[in-house]
């Protein structure tokens, strides 16, 4: 293979000048690069010791951090063998070393869950949203959101069954903008072709791993030419995908049809700002806000939220807030850490709490509160003891 | 504005007789002009003061190599200052823009207003639906300012201005307060964009102090889908700047059924307002005598509002109402088997009982 004879050539480089010495690093060295090449679409992080893995732990702001205690509250009973480093960040300072210390700690353990850090609008406009700060340090290009129907919620629509693929740094949210005459601001929305064919390919790859049919790419290139461009990246992966059919549609043609046929849709692939409606209104059809897990992916980092990425004020500290979207995040994280067990466990145990036990929270029709939800969960993770010990 | 003669007869009795109004009608392409002759019959058994001006409006280029509309058409626009229009071929490959950009820039048509209201009878799975949407039609995302920075990167600008975001905040208002409608709720992305929807934020906020007794709300683009799809019924007036706004408005036209059966309309400065169906020119089934009226038809009762007729607009549309909640006589689009003749000719029937 073309990685192993890159390391043989690598140590009879090295090896006449420091002999043995650095044989031992090369080889290390070359088996990082040929496992490198070898990347499947989800690596494991390195933060693991003792079997343990470190996850950083941002609360944010609203209803994060009372739904993050609760997800330590279920990891801590399940057993499930992650420490989280919990990094505060203060939305009400202008300075960016909360947010700066967030990224180090998730450089370092490669893996993130967070709520929603707020952006107080009577910060300046050179205060960034801090959240967007994060993925674009991190280059957490795919936001990742699967939305089902759940059996257990009231809902308009039934049987919905769609994944959204949103480009995830660039687009409208590059946060560029000036005001260039007193009383006329430009915003520069851009596009690149390396972030387009990135998406596109991730979108791809991921719908042939699932098994999915069809990836219809969201855009408005007859009015945007940026658009123009990402269509015809996607349409450049597609040729390389002939078993998987992609089609295009029109932003405003595509939430008319979510709202009165989305059974249609598959996959979508799209840039940031549309990625914007299109997941909240698709979140909004099976069910809302409390409901959905996101995922940011990079290609080295890993971040996992709520899909719709709320704050969450008016229900924060009331114990009204439904802990379904966070604790699905969390074994949504758990896959990525490859603890798959534990993650079947809790995802189970909620799900069975959403639709046989219907404990539902005010957001959806019922009238638990969040802790008798967790608690309910944690009451289905235990009937199934033996599992634990088994793990 | 109305015009009446006043005259005094010979016993020394008062009357008051009502001009007709002229209205330019541009039928448009497709199924075009069968909807506007249906809308025209419709308009004529309704007894609806209105004299048409019917107008073409083909690309034409002018002097000096700008491409503009057929000047009679900008001729009767600006004296009749009210338009309908039905819907307009896109042009590929025609070296001219779209003409609704043209139609726009000419008589800079700056809001896009729909009002959205569910239609007893044609059901969809979102009941009570009423709310307007108010979208800034000349600058944000659609100021058309693009470049190719460097081979494969895309660069295109967003313009917001004090001017324009002022002007559309005041329109909605206005709006709002004319049509006895409660909030405004202005819609924006300024955590994201913290500049351009920031200012738009500020304008709408300096403009709702002069409205004391409208209420008026701000909410993220995301949190207005996401609570648009769960609950429309908590949405009054909804204002925002281009993008979102032709978004939004698709959006809920879908609520209500698509855009078969949603009325636009926009209005200019100057006085000039031209309500259109939105829908396309259908040219599958031109000529054929299947098209659904009911789009342009609402446009027309939302021009008869805008020009203070409110009793006919009321009338013609109870009888397109209740002709589609009847569900004896209705087009295919509308789950019927019924011609748009047909269709015309019952809403006529109903117009005439209602007198």
């Amino acid at each position: 293979m073309a990685s192993h004879s890159a390391v043989l050539s690598m140590s009879k480089i090295i090896s006449p000048f420091w002999g043995g010495r650095l044989g031992n690093t090369v080889k290390v060295f070359g088996t990082t690069l040929t496992s490198r090449r070898n990347k499947t679409l989800h690596a494991p992080p390195p933060a693991k010791y003792g079997g343990r893995h470190t996850v950083t732990l941002i609360p944010g702001d609203g209803i994060g951090p009372e739904l993050l205690t609760h997800v330590r509250e279920v990891f801590r009973f399940s057993c499930v063998p992650v420490d989280f480093e919990v990094v505060h960040v203060n939305s009400a300072v202008e300075t960016e070393d909360d947010i700066n210390n967030a990224i180090t700690a998730i450089r370092r353990n490669g893996v993130a869950l967070k709520g929603n850090i707020e952006t107080k609008h009577t910060m300046p406009p050179s205060v960034k949203s801090r959240n967007n700060l994060l993925r674009t340090s991190l280059d957490l290009f795919a936001n990742v959101m699967h939305c089902q129907s759940l059996p257990g919620v009231q809902t308009r629509h039934k049987n919905i069954d769609i994944m959204i693929i949103r480009e995830n740094t660039e687009g409208e949210y590059s946060s560029l903008e000036h005001e260039s005459v007193s009383g006329v601001v430009e915003s520069l929305k851009i596009i690149t072709r390396n972030n387009s064919l990135r998406i596109a390919d991730y979108a791809f790859q991921l719908a042939r791993e699932k098994g999915r049919r069809r990836v219809t790419a969201v855009h408005k290139a007859n009015i945007i030419s940026g658009d123009g461009l990402f269509l015809q990246c996607c349409r450049e992966v597609a040729s390389g995908y002939p078993d998987i059919t992609f089609d295009s549609m029109i932003v405003d043609n595509t939430t008319m049809q979510l709202v009165s046929k989305p059974q249609q849709f598959d996959v979508m692939v799209m840039p940031n700002l549309y990625g914007n409606v299109v997941s909240n209104v698709c979140a909004g059809l099976v069910g809302g806000p409390g409901l959905v897990p996101g995922a940011n992916y990079g290609r080295d980092y890993a971040v996992f939220e709520t899909a719709t990425r709320n704050t969450g004020k008016s229900i924060a500290d009331r114990n009204i807030a439904n802990p379904t979207a966070m604790l699905l995040a969390s074994c949504m994280m758990l896959d990525h850490l490859k603890l798959n067990d534990y993650a079947s466990l809790i995802r189970n145990a909620v799900l069975t709490t959403m639709n046989e036990t219907r404990l539902h929270t005010a957001d959806i029709g019922g009238q638990g509160t969040t802790s008798e939800v967790v608690q309910s969960v944690m009451r289905v993770i235990q009937s199934k003891g033996q599992l634990i010990s088994e793990i | 504005t109305e015009s009446y003669i006043r005259s005094v007869s010979s016993c020394g009795h008062l009357y008051v007789y009502k001009y007709m109004q002229t209205v330019t009608l541009i039928p448009g392409d497709g199924i075009g002009p069968e909807i506007s002759a249906a809308v025209m019959k419709i308009f004529e058994a309704a007894k609806a003061p209105i004299r048409w001006e019917e107008r073409n409006v083909t690309a034409i280029k002018g002097p000096g190599g700008r491409w503009m509309i057929p000047p009679d058409a900008k001729e009767s626009m600006d004296r009749s200052k009210i338009g309908l229009k039905g819907p307009l071929k896109t042009p590929i490959a025609a070296g001219h823009p779209s003409m609704n950009l043209l139609l726009r820039k000419t008589f800079d048509l700056y809001a896009n207003v729909r009002p959205c209201v569910s239609i007893e009878g044609y059901k969809t799975p979102y009941t009570d639906v009423n709310l307007v949407t108010i979208r800034e039609n000349t600058e944000g995302e659609y100021s058309g300012i693009e470049h190719v920075i460097v081979d494969g990167v895309v660069q295109s600008i967003k313009l917001i201005t004090e001017e324009a975001s002022r002007r559309i905040a005041e329109y909605a208002f206005e709006y709002a307060r004319n049509n006895q409608r409660n909030s405004v709720t202005a819609v924006h992305k300024a955590n994201i964009m913290r500049m351009s929807d920031g200012l738009f934020l500020r304008k709408c906020r300096e403009v709702a102090e002069n409205y004391k007794d409208i209420k008026f709300t701000e909410m993220y683009l995301d949190t207005v889908c996401l609570n648009m799809v769960q609950d429309p019924t908590q949405f009054d007036v909804l204002v925002m700047p281009n993008l979102y706004g032709d978004i939004l408005s698709d959006l809920c036209a879908g609520l209500i059924g698509g855009l078969g059966v949603t009325p636009s309309g926009n209005i200019g400065a100057n006085g000039v307002a031209i309500f259109e169906s939105v829908h396309g020119t259908a040219p599958d089934i031109a000529g054929m005598d299947l098209a659904n009226p009911t789009a342009l038809l609402l446009s027309a009762v939302m021009m008869l509002r805008h020009m203070g007729l409110h009793d006919h607009g009321n009338k013609i549309q109870a009888a397109c109402f209740d002709t589609i909640r009847d569900k004896k006589v209705l087009t295919k689009d509308l789950g019927g088997n019924s011609k748009c003749s047909e269709f015309t000719d019952e809403i006529c029937r109903r117009v005439k009982d209602l007198e």
